[in-house]
Parts: structure tokens; C-alpha cells; sequence
């Protein structure tokens, strides 16, 4: 019932923050730019694209009128043009690039699976091993497993992850030779070389986070062992373990998983990142590339698509959020 | 019955405990020695840093890894000292059970208190589970006085009342049928009214299930009410030792005898005798009319009025004291005199100016004539100020005085609290509780206020330190004859220092008059269960006072 | 009448500390602080006097130095063209010493990292504070601002806006508000957690009941004491302005050649760093130790500014209930 409703509260207000993310996206790189057909047009950009690329962003509607269409897009999918030059993009409508001749859509959801991969595998490594050192460390703290967390957390939290990554593949790439330097292969192809070529982006990613999320679990469950209930569980015989786990490391992990929920989208440039130092051809490959023939339709959808799935993400993560914590349930 | 008669259950011996370096210094409980018979309640009183809440988390093994415990404590003949941690763990929650201070705080948020109170039962009897284990905890709940149990068991800690939740801290201390249990001031969150009702549940537990209880309290009047035995402790180490009744009756120290003198008595009840005419009396202009004022918060899209149609006034000179539990709506008057929340409706004025219709400048015209003392002194002086800068913030608020002449009213303030000059250069953080909140005093003082308003003034410090408090307000208050709103809980404190008594029952007046009177005689039912319910320093009338709360208890 | 206890405590206390001199010795008993200070200070030493450094060696980070590279262009001898001219070797295909490149980098990451994280403390600080203090329906909608902006997938929309904005603009200058713009979020974030904190200690309260505005309460009570909280926070913004910098050039999209940037450095040299490592240890390294450096700074002034783990209070506050706590935490915002 309360859960129902905080779900329903969530969407709806999802539903507003897509909009005004839409609308802001739309001004950027829609209005304020002097020509945004050249830009839709992209390098080279010949005569013919350059036409439909006016008719597809309807540069003769007014403003609201333009925005109208992009949202309509979006939403139920739009066909520019007429007759047989006529070019259908089908609902979620992101734009179509005109110089590779497909909607954005489509491009997007060939490139997603590689930038998914390496973000949800990242995300997992990060959090169990962060969460699992910074238990590790408040139980022991200031002694030597502590010390020992605390300092590799410290370099973790200041090694970027493409230095990381670089490090990696110079190590088990190119000395050890253990795991491929790069590249990506579908994991339906084959799940053990997807598995192979996606272990050092993860690490490389998962590094600055994790150390990030011990830090935090680490002064979180601290704080939570140093309370009153905890010391209630204490003196109701429960063993040290059970104290640890079942109380204070079930009220540390709320704020945890509140920094997780903001850190998706963190997650989701580093994984722009960590395509470029893994030779990948995900999203951030795509963009980067997009913005080499100033391609903006793709560039736009690009940035839509992170934002929509970012907010969405989110949503997932209030909701859990709502679960762990019942008193967020009750306001 | 004696505790020298039976076994002891629990026999501490030579107990010493040290935190840190070894030092004699750092000895925080110092060599204590006491029997804890079956049956009987052991009361170790004392103030703050006096080493009792030390003294019984030593008992269960509950100290910091930097406590250095040495001596010997024995359950039922076993050592438990140095004893190894699973022997430990069977003591805790199965030998002994405990309550703690903050029921609020005492259970982990994120379980529904069912789920609590089986996980203690499960850790000692493992063979318990499913139907039975619930229809344990149940049984549990209704024991201790919830009867409506399931409700109860399938609630989140924040969906529960302070009373609730101590009721259902003592069921799971009860719950593996403990020989004793320890209540580290069990009642010291409550409201006295609730306090009442969980002193009678512990009474019963020692008397039908014979559980030895030793219970931890700073309060005299809970020691009056429930123990057999009691131990004065101060600075670690036991002062004095005995039978309550010889005790209150004949303290043998000098430490129990100024603890015992500075708790603030309310007198028989029903004993109208005294009555006072007061001070200076309303006058023509009384300084502050509420008239059927209401004040209203909104509270998830629903307005919940937290004061209601309340009327009083006080004249000037005239010291109110306005009595209420928790959630009565007493601060709620007090911040609505100042502006600080708005009046929904009905008339409230101070110093003549109405404050519904009052403009900016008139209501900062108010709050320049009002003095404010707040609970919290640790709280109510900004920390990053020096107490020079924090006592001379109204007079930067509302005169043109240069530095020096600041300067000069703060000393002269210092000096009328009793504080040394020199203390104006230091930070809250080096001063005790009392001494801030003498600097709030002086604070409130320093533009000659028509109406202090003292909010729980005393209610966050030591007995001791409160009557040294309560002694420099009266005396200030002759003094400079301000009009004074004292807002308690505490009826014996208010007894002391109001001429008249306005009572507030879920944000409604319920009786007002002379102190004395309302105090002695009340009118209402509710004054009558408020004044039964709080305990009094003198183990004979609080027994009386006890059977009369039982009478209008069972009346409701 | 003097109470006795009163006595008592103002012997343990002793006489007037100053914060400043606590906080002095505390930083100076933590080596990991002092050793981040003076990595700090050497790099900003480095960077101001960069110009007289690298001509100790007669050397600039823009002049090509083709006869120190080979026929494919990269570095001649160990470790990428080590040598007493070029102390870091040189860059592959140009053959610009990366002495040079460090030294003169260090000066964008530098001031990029301070002046946006003076734009994201300026506005965080402003939105924190007030939102806090009035409540309402102006913290409602600055609170849901804050959560959207602080999931936003800020870099990709960086990345995003470099190919709309026209080249006219300084792309130093458009970085840094586009950082500040995204970050002030987490900045007004921990500020208004303090402020909703603070409003609960009554002195603030108190200040009212006096009399006293907003703006009085907002400037003399609220922000002296959410002063630490800022300090630190900056601190550790600055790393994260860095290695964000750094990130950017290192796509491509950051501050354009011939400017010198470590992060542009490590992107290049993930084509040559199978042959010549040492392109990418030392603008590698010297960003990790800035970060580093930074970040061990900030640690320890949080520390030592934390009154949680400064040692005041003492053992026996442990055992005392600490209730009062639980009450202040900062929850999510779920308005």
C-alpha cells in the first residue's frame, strides 16, 4: 500500500523531470545555436542533407511548435518529410542522423549493450568490494586491516580510471599477457571472451568507486555501531557478527545506497571513459565520434537517452530505497 | 526481608573500572562493591560523571575495548569478569535482561519491534520458531501491559509512543525469563504520567516473577518510589549505602543530604494550607493577554493545532508557570509570545502591541522587550561565538551602544549571574551545563526585559546544579521584577517559583490559578493524575502518593 | 551560593584554547595531511614559477624537438628520451619536452580545479544555506533541483555542449562553469544538511526570538559555523575538478593544443604507451599526486575539524546515550 504509493509518487514525479530535462536539452542545442541544421547536417555536410535537415527540425514553426515535434517524437515517434522522401522514426523518436542514414534510436540501441556491460558489471564490483572492505575496516578499526583499507582507499579515490585502466592493460595486457588489451565481444557470442575483455574496464572502473564506498560504509557503520540500538542488540546476547551484519551494516547501507542512486551518473561517463582506454564501440565511442563530424542529432539523443535512463535508474533506486529505510515509507 | 538473608543473585565486588592511560585519574568507577538480592530493587543514584551507568554496563561486559575493568562480579556464583565472550553473550538478554533510557533510540529503526523481540528469544532458544515464537512475543507484549500485542509486534519503532516502546523494551528484556534486569534510567525520557505507569510494571515484575532489578536513576523521586536498597554514588565511588527508608530518613553523608535537599518538593496533596497571596498580583496592564489563542502546525497536508483556544495572562511582576507533558503545547505559547510561530486565531498580546496585527518593526519592538531562556544550554549558545559576543548579541540587535559600552553591560551582566569577568572571552564548549546556562540568563537580561520567558530552563541539568539555577532566577526575578513565563514539566520546580500555575493538556488550558492552590488542591482530573504520578523525595508520601495515582488510574 | 559542580568543571576545563592552535597541532600529529600539504604547496609552487623552472633547462613545452625522436616518430633512448635536456623525456611525434608539458600543465589543472570549485562553493553555499534556512517550497523545489542535477549524467552533457558552443568562446572559461554548474549540487546538498541540523540547536532559535533578521541569522550564526564544513568540502572538490579537467581533455573535448594539459598528455599516450610508457608515468603520476596530495590534505582537515573524532569528548561520551544525534541526521530529500 505505502510502497504502491511511493512508487506512484516517484513516477510522476520522473514524468516532470524528463520533461524539464527535454525542454533544457532542446534550448541548448536546438535554440541557441546559430544554424543548428548545419550542425544536424554533420561533416561533410552535402546540399541534400542539409535540406532535410531543415525540414526534420521544422525551422520554419515556431519555437513551441519545434519543441512540440521533438517531444511528439519522443513520445509516439514522428515521419519527416513527405512522399517518398518521406523518413519514418519510430517511437522513442531520439533524431536521425543524416549522414549515416538511421534514426539515432536505432544506433543508440546497437552501442548500448557494450556501455550497459561495462556500467552494471562496474557498478556491481564497486559496491560489493567497497561495501564488503568498509565493513571490514570499521569492525577492525584502527588497526591493521583498517589501516591497510584505509590507504589503498585513499589512492583509489585519487587514480583516475583511465590511469587505472591504462595501468591494467600495461600490466596483464602487454607484460603478463593474461587478458586482451581491449575490444569487446557480445556476450551471446561468447560469454567466457565477454566475461575476458570486460574484467579490466570493470576493475579499472570499479576502482575509484569502491574506494569512494568503503570510505563511506567504513564511517557510516562506525557511526551506527556507536548507537543506542546497537548496544541494545549487545545486551540481548546477539554475537558480534550478527550485531555487525544484521544491525548496524543494515542502517549503514541506507546512506550507501542514497550515493549509489547519485552516482549513476557518474557511472555512466565512466564508462565514455573507460571505452576510449579499452578500444570499445559503445555510447561513448559513438558520441565522441558524433562530435568529430558534429553530428548533433546523434549527440542529442545520446544526451537525452543518458538522462532519460539516468532518472529512471533513479526512480529503481528510490523505490529501494523506500524498502530498506521504513521510515521514508511513512513521510 | 534483608539483602544480607538470601543469596544474592548478582554480587559485585571491589569493582574498578579505567578508561585510557592507568592513572588513578582516569578511574571512572572506583573499587564498588554491592549484593543484588532476588526480589528487591537496587537503586545506584548519582549525578552526571558519577560512574553508575559505567558500574552496570560493567556488569553485562558492555564497555569500550579501552575499558580497563578490574575486581570481581559473580552471577549466581559465576565469575563474570574476564569470563569468556560466549559465556558473556548467554548472560546478556538470557541471565540478565536490560532497559535502557531512550526507548526511541534503544531499537534499531529498520525492524518492525516483533521481529526485535523474537531475534532476542531466538539467540537463547534456539528450539523457538514460527507460530510459537509469535504467539511468544505476543504473550510478552500483553504481559507488560500492550494489549493490543499483534499491532504492536508488526510496528516500526518511529510508528510507536515513547511509553509503548519502553513497555516493549522491558517484554524483551524479559523475554528468556531472566534472574534480573538491569533499568538504566528507564523513566528519564518519559513524561511523568508515563513514568508512573512503567515504575508499577517493574514494581510487579520484582514482586510476582521475584526478578532482582537494579536500577540506575539520578531522580530521587523514582529511588523513593520503587527501590528497596539504594547506593549514592559521586565520581566514581559509593558515598553512601543502605535501606531506602534510612537512607532518605537519615542520610549518613553530607554529598546525600545536599542531593536530598536540593530536589524540589511539592507537599502533600489535598493540603491546601499554604496558600499565598501573590507577589505584586495582576495589575491593570498585564504584560502578556492570550485570549482563546490557537496556534496551528500543518502536518502532511492536515492542520493539527498545537495550542487551542488557550486564555491566560500574567501580570507584570507576576512569575506564570505554565505545566504540561510532552506535546501539551507549552513551548509552543512561549515561541508564539515571540513571534517565532503564528497566532491562527484568537488574540495574543505582549507589552500592548497585539501580535497577529503587528508589523515587522513592532514585532522586532516586542522581542526587544522578552527574554528568552532556552532548555538546551548546551545548544543555545552559538559555539563559534565567545560567551562576550553571544551575551551582547541583543544589545547589537537593538541599541546604538559602541564596543566598549558592550563591553561594559556584558561585565555587568557576567556579574549578575555570578560569573566572572573573564569568562567573556571563552567558548560554550569550556563551560559547564549550569554555567551556560547562566550566560543564557544574563543573555536574556541584558536589555531589562518586561517578560522573561524560561523554557525547561533546568530540566538538561544535574539536581544540584538545578537548584543553584532556579536560586539565581528567583533572586534576579525580585531583583529587576520582570514578569516571568516559566514553562516545565516539573511541578515541584514550578511549585517553587510561580505565583500562579496555568496547566495545558493536549494544547487546552485545563485549570489555572495560584500555584499553591492549583499545586495542592487541584480541580481537574488531569492536574490530579499529573500531580499523583510525580514522584516525591521521601519514600513514605511517595507511597501514598502512589496508591492515589492508582485510584484515579482505575477511575479512567 | 556558588554550585559546587560548576567549581569542579572549570578546573578540568583550564583556561581560553584557541581553535586555530588545536586545529594547527591536530594537522601537524597526522602525517598523511602534512605530507598531502606539502605535496600541495610544491605543486603550486611549481606551477606559479613554471616559466623560471623549465628555463633552468632552457626548455618551454611548445617548441618542437625533432632530433630527439626516431624515423616512427618516437622518442630516441631510455624511457622515453630521458636525458639531462630532457629530464622526462619528450613527447612522441613533436619531441616537446614533457618536463615542460608537466610543469606548464599543472598551471590549467591547477586553476581550472580551484576557480570551479570556487563557482560550485559560491552558488552550493548560497542554495544550501538558504534553502535550509526559509524551507518551504523554495527548499522543496531547490532540493528537487539538486537530486536531479546530482544524478545528471554531467559528463556526457559536457561533452555534449563542447560541440554546440561556438569556438569563440575561451573553452578555459566554458569549462569551468560547466563544472561549477555541475557540482554546486552536492555542495548545497551538505550545507543544507548542516543548516536543517543547525536549526535545531536553539541558539539559532534563540537569535530570533531576539529579534534579529535574516539576514543576521543567515551571515552571524549559520555561516560561521557551516565555515568548516565548506573549507573541507572545497578542499576535496578540488581533486575531483582536477582529475574532471583531466578527464575531459583525456576524451579530446578539454582545452585545446597547444595548451599544455596533463589529461590531453595521458589521452595521447594511450597510442604509445605500449612503446613508450614514460609518455604516460609522468603526467599520470603527477595528476595522481595532486589528487593525492589534495585529498590527504582534506582528510586530515576534516578530522581535525570534526568534533566526532577529536578527542574532547572522551570515552564516557560513547556509553552516554547519543539520541540527540540521530535526530539532526540528513535524510534524503523526498519531497
Amino acid at each position: 500500500m505505502r510502497i504502491a504509493r511511493l512508487v506512484t509518487s516517484r513516477l510522476v514525479g520522473v514524468v516532470l523531470v524528463l520533461l524539464v530535462v527535454t525542454a533544457i536539452t532542446f534550448v541548448i542545442f536546438y535554440l541557441l545555436p546559430s544554424n543548428p541544421a548545419q550542425l544536424s547536417c554533420g561533416k561533410p555536410c552535402t546540399p541534400e542533407n542539409l535540406a532535410r535537415a531543415k525540414q526534420f527540425l521544422g525551422l520554419d514553426l515556431p519555437w513551441y511548435g519545434q519543441f512540440w515535434e521533438f517531444l511528439r517524437g519522443i513520445v509516439m515517434g514522428r515521419t519527416f518529410g513527405t512522399g517518398a522522401d518521406a523518413i519514418v522514426c519510430n517511437a522513442p523518436c531520439f533524431g536521425y542522423s543524416f549522414q549515416l542514414n538511421t534514426p539515432v534510436t536505432e544506433l543508440i540501441l546497437t552501442r548500448f549493450p557494450v556501455t550497459a556491460s561495462i556500467a552494471v558489471g562496474a557498478a556491481a564490483l564497486w559496491f560489493v568490494s567497497g561495501v564488503a572492505g568498509g565493513t571490514i575496516a570499521a569492525v577492525w578499526r584502527r588497526k591493521a586491516p583498517d589501516r591497510a583499507i584505509m590507504t589503498v582507499a585513499i589512492a583509489g579515490v585519487s587514480s583516475p580510471a583511465y590511469l587505472v585502466g591504462m595501468l591494467l592493460i600495461l600490466l596483464f595486457g602487454f607484460t603478463l599477457g593474461w587478458l586482451p588489451t581491449g575490444g569487446y565481444e557480445p556476450f551471446g557470442d561468447d560469454p567466457v571472451q565477454w566475461f575476458l575483455h570486460l574484467l579490466l574496464p570493470w576493475t579499472a572502473l570499479a576502482f575509484i568507486s569502491s574506494a569512494v564506498y568503503a570510505r563511506l560504509t567504513r564511517s557510516e557503520l562506525v557511526e551506527q555501531l556507536g548507537l543506542d540500538y546497537v548496544r541494545t542488540a549487545r545486551a540481548k546476547g546477539l554475537g558480534e557478527g550478527a550485531v555487525v551484519m544484521r544491525h548496524g551494516l543494515r542502517n549503514a547501507l541506507i546512506p550507501v545506497v542514497t550515493l549509489f542512486g547519485l552516482d549513476l551518473g557518474t557511472l555512466l561517463g565512466g564508462a565514455v571513459i573507460s571505452e576510449r582506454v579499452f578500444s570499445m564501440q559503445g555510447l561513448g565511442a559513438l558520441l565522441l565520434d558524433s562530435i568529430g563530424r558534429l553530428d548533433l542529432q546523434v549527440i542529442v539523443g545520446i544526451t537525452l537517452f543518458s538522462a532519460f535512463l539516468i532518472a529512471i535508474a533513479n526512480v529503481v533506486v528510490d523505490i529501494v530505497y523506500g524498502l530498506i529505510d521504513p521510515r521514508v515509507r511513512a513521510a | 526481608m534483608s539483602p544480607a538473608d538470601v543469596t544474592p543473585v548478582l554480587s559485585v565486588r571491589d569493582l574498578s573500572v579505567s578508561f585510557g592511560g592507568s592513572g588513578e585519574a582516569d578511574r571512572v568507577v572506583d573499587s564498588v562493591g554491592f549484593d543484588l538480592a532476588p526480589g528487591r530493587v537496587l537503586a545506584l543514584v548519582g549525578e552526571s560523571g558519577s560512574g553508575k551507568s559505567v558500574t552496570a554496563m560493567s556488569v553485562l561486559g558492555l564497555l569500550p575495548e579501552t575499558a580497563r575493568v578490574s575486581g570481581s562480579v559473580r552471577l549466581d556464583g559465576r565469575e563474570l569478569v574476564g569470563a569468556a565472550s560466549a559465556e558473556l553473550r548467554a548472560v546478556r538478554g538470557g541471565r540478565i535482561g536490560t532497559v535502557f533510557q531512550e526507548p526511541m533510540s534503544a531499537f534499531d529503526p529498520v525492524y518492525p519491534i516483533g521481529r526485535q523481540i523474537a531475534e532476542a528469544i531466538r539467540v537463547h532458544r534456539r528450539g523457538l520458531r514460527g507460530a510459537a515464537l509469535r504467539a511468544r512475543v505476543r504473550e510478552l507484549l500483553t504481559s507488560v501491559g500492550l494489549p493490543d500485542a499483534a499491532r504492536i509486534a508488526a510496528s516500526h519503532p518511529h510508528e510507536l509512543s515513547g511509553g509503548q516502546l519502553q513497555r516493549a523494551m522491558i517484554a524483551m528484556a524479559l523475554s528468556c525469563d531472566p534472574v534480573a534486569i538491569i533499568a538504566d534510567e528507564p523513566t528519564t525520557a518519559l513524561d511523568v504520567t508515563v513514568q508512573a505507569g512503567i515504575l508499577d510494571l517493574l514494581r510487579t515484575l520484582r514482586d510476582t516473577r521475584g526478578t532482582a532489578i537494579l536500577l540506575i536513576t539520578h531522580d530521587m523521586g523514582v529511588v523513593a518510589d520503587l527501590a528497596d536498597d539504594v547506593i549514592v554514588m559521586r565520581q566514581g565511588v559509593i558515598v553512601e549505602s543502605g535501606a531506602v527508608a534510612a537512607v532518605f530518613d537519615s542520610p549518613a553523608s553530607e554529598y546525600t543530604r545536599e542531593l536530598l535537599a536540593a530536589v524540589p518538593s511539592l507537599g502533600a496533596l489535598g493540603d491546601a494550607t499554604e496558600v499565598a497571596t501573590p507577589r505584586s498580583g495582576a495589575d491593570a496592564s498585564p504584560v502578556v493577554v492570550l485570549d482563546g489563542a490557537s496556534v496551528a502546525f500543518r502536518r502532511r497536508g492536515t492542520a493539527v493545532r498545537a495550542v487551542d483556544g488557550a486564555s491566560f495572562a500574567i501580570g507584570r511582576g507576576e512569575v506564570v508557570g505554565l505545566v504540561g507533558e510532552s506535546g501539551s503545547g507549552k513551548s509552543t505559547i512561549g515561541r508564539a509570545l515571540v513571534g517565532l510561530v503564528p497566532v491562527a486565531s484568537g488574540h495574543a498580546s505582549v507589552a500592548g502591541v497585539e501580535l497577529g496585527a503587528a508589523g515587522r518593526r513592532e514585532r522586532r519592538r516586542v522581542r526587544s522587550r522578552i527574554g528568552y531562556v532556552f532548555q538546551d544550554p548546551a545548544s543555545s549558545l552559538n559555539p563559534r561565538n565567545t560567551i562576550g559576543t553571544s551575551i551582547a548579541e541583543p544589545l547589537l540587535l537593538h541599541t546604538a551602544q559602541s564596543a566598549a559600552e558592550r563591553t561594559a553591560r556584558v561585565r555587568e551582566l557576567l556579574a549578575q549571574v555570578r560569573l566572572p569577568a573573564d569568562f567573556a572571552r571563552r567558548y560554550p564548549h569550556e563551560l559547564s551545563g549550569g554555567q551556560r546556562q547562566r550566560v543564557a540568563i544574563a543573555r536574556a537580561l541584558a536589555l531589562e526585559p518586561e517578560l522573561l520567558i524560561a523554557d525547561e530552563p533546568t530540566s538538561a541539568l544535574d539536581v544540584s546544579v538545578q537548584a543553584s539555577v532556579l536560586e539565581l532566577l528567583e533572586e534576579l526575578q525580585r531583583r529587576h521584577g520582570f514578569a516571568c513565563l516559566f514553562i516545565s514539566h516539573d511541578l515541584a520546580v514550578v511549585r517553587r517559583l510561580a505565583d500562579r500555575v496555568v496547566v495545558l493538556h493536549r494544547g487546552r488550558v485545563v485549570e489555572q490559578g495560584p500555584a499553591a492552590a492549583v499545586l495542592a488542591a487541584p480541580a481537574e482530573a488531569y492536574t490530579r493524575r499529573l500531580l499523583a504520578a510525580a514522584p516525591v523525595a521521601d519514600p513514605e508520601a511517595q507511597a501514598a502518593r502512589r496508591e492515589l495515582w492508582r485510584e484515579l488510574e482505575a477511575v479512567r | 551560593m556558588s554550585a559546587p559542580t560548576d567549581a569542579v568543571d572549570l578546573s578540568a576545563r583550564g583556561g581560553t584554547a584557541s581553535g586555530r592552535l588545536d586545529l594547527f597541532t591536530q594537522l601537524r600529529r597526522d602525517p598523511w595531511a602534512l605530507a598531502g600539504l606539502i605535496v600541495v604547496a610544491v605543486f603550486v609552487l611549481a606551477a606559479i614559477f613554471a616559466p623560471l623552472i623549465t628555463a633552468i633547462n632552457g626548455q618551454n613545452p611548445y617548441d618542437y624537438n625533432l632530433h630527439a625522436l626516431d624515423s616512427s616518430g618516437a622518442p630516441k633512448g631510455w624511457g622515453g628520451g630521458i636525458s639531462w635536456r630532457h629530464w622526462f623525456g619528450v613527447e612522441p611525434l613533436t619531441g616537446r619536452d614533457l618536463f615542460s608539458i608537466v610543469v606548464y600543465g599543472g598551471r590549467l589543472s591547477l586553476s581550472v580545479g580551484v576557480l570551479a570549485t570556487l563557482v560550485a562553493v559560491a552558488i552550493g553555499v548560497l542554495v544550501g544555506l538558504t534553502a535550509g534556512y526559509f524551507g518551504g517550497w523554495y527548499d522543496r523545489v531547490a532540493s528537487r533541483v539538486v537530486d536531479v542535477l546530482l544524478g545528471f549524467p554531467a559528463l556526457i552533457f559536457i561533452i555534449a555542449l563542447t560541440a554546440v558552443v561556438s569556438a569563440n568562446f575561451p573553452r578555459p572559461v566554458l569549462i569551468v562553469l560547466v563544472m561549477g554548474f555541475f557540482s554546486w549540487p552536492s555542495v548545497a546538498r551538505v550545507v543544507r544538511g548542516q543548516v536543517l541540523s543547525l536549526k535545531q540547536r536553539t541558539f539559532v532559535v534563540a537569535s530570533e526570538a531576539m529579534g534579529a533578521g535574516d539576514g543576521h541569522v543567515l551571515w552571524r550564526q549559520l555561516l560561521p559555523n557551516v565555515g568548516a564544513t565548506i573549507i573541507v568540502y572545497a578542499t576535496i572538490l578540488v581533486p575531483s575538478m582536477i582529475g574532471f579537467e583531466a578527464a575531459l581533455s583525456f576524451l579530446g573535448v578539454g582545452v585545446p593544443p597547444p595548451t599544455p594539459s596533463w589529461g590531453r598528455a595521458i589521452g595521447t599516450s594511450v597510442q604509445w604507451f605500449s612503446t613508450d610508457p614514460g609518455y604516460l608515468v609522468f603526467p599520470g603520476g603527477a595528476l595522481f599526486l595532486i589528487t593525492l596530495g589534495l585529498n590527504a590534505f582534506g582528510d586530515g582537515l576534516r578530522d581535525a575539524l570534526d568534533p566526532r573524532t577529536s578527542r574532547r569528548r572522551g570515552i564516557l561520551h560513547r556509553i552516554a546515550p547519543r539520541s540527540a544525534r540521530t535526530h539532526g541526521r540528513q535524510r534524503k530529500v523526498t519531497a
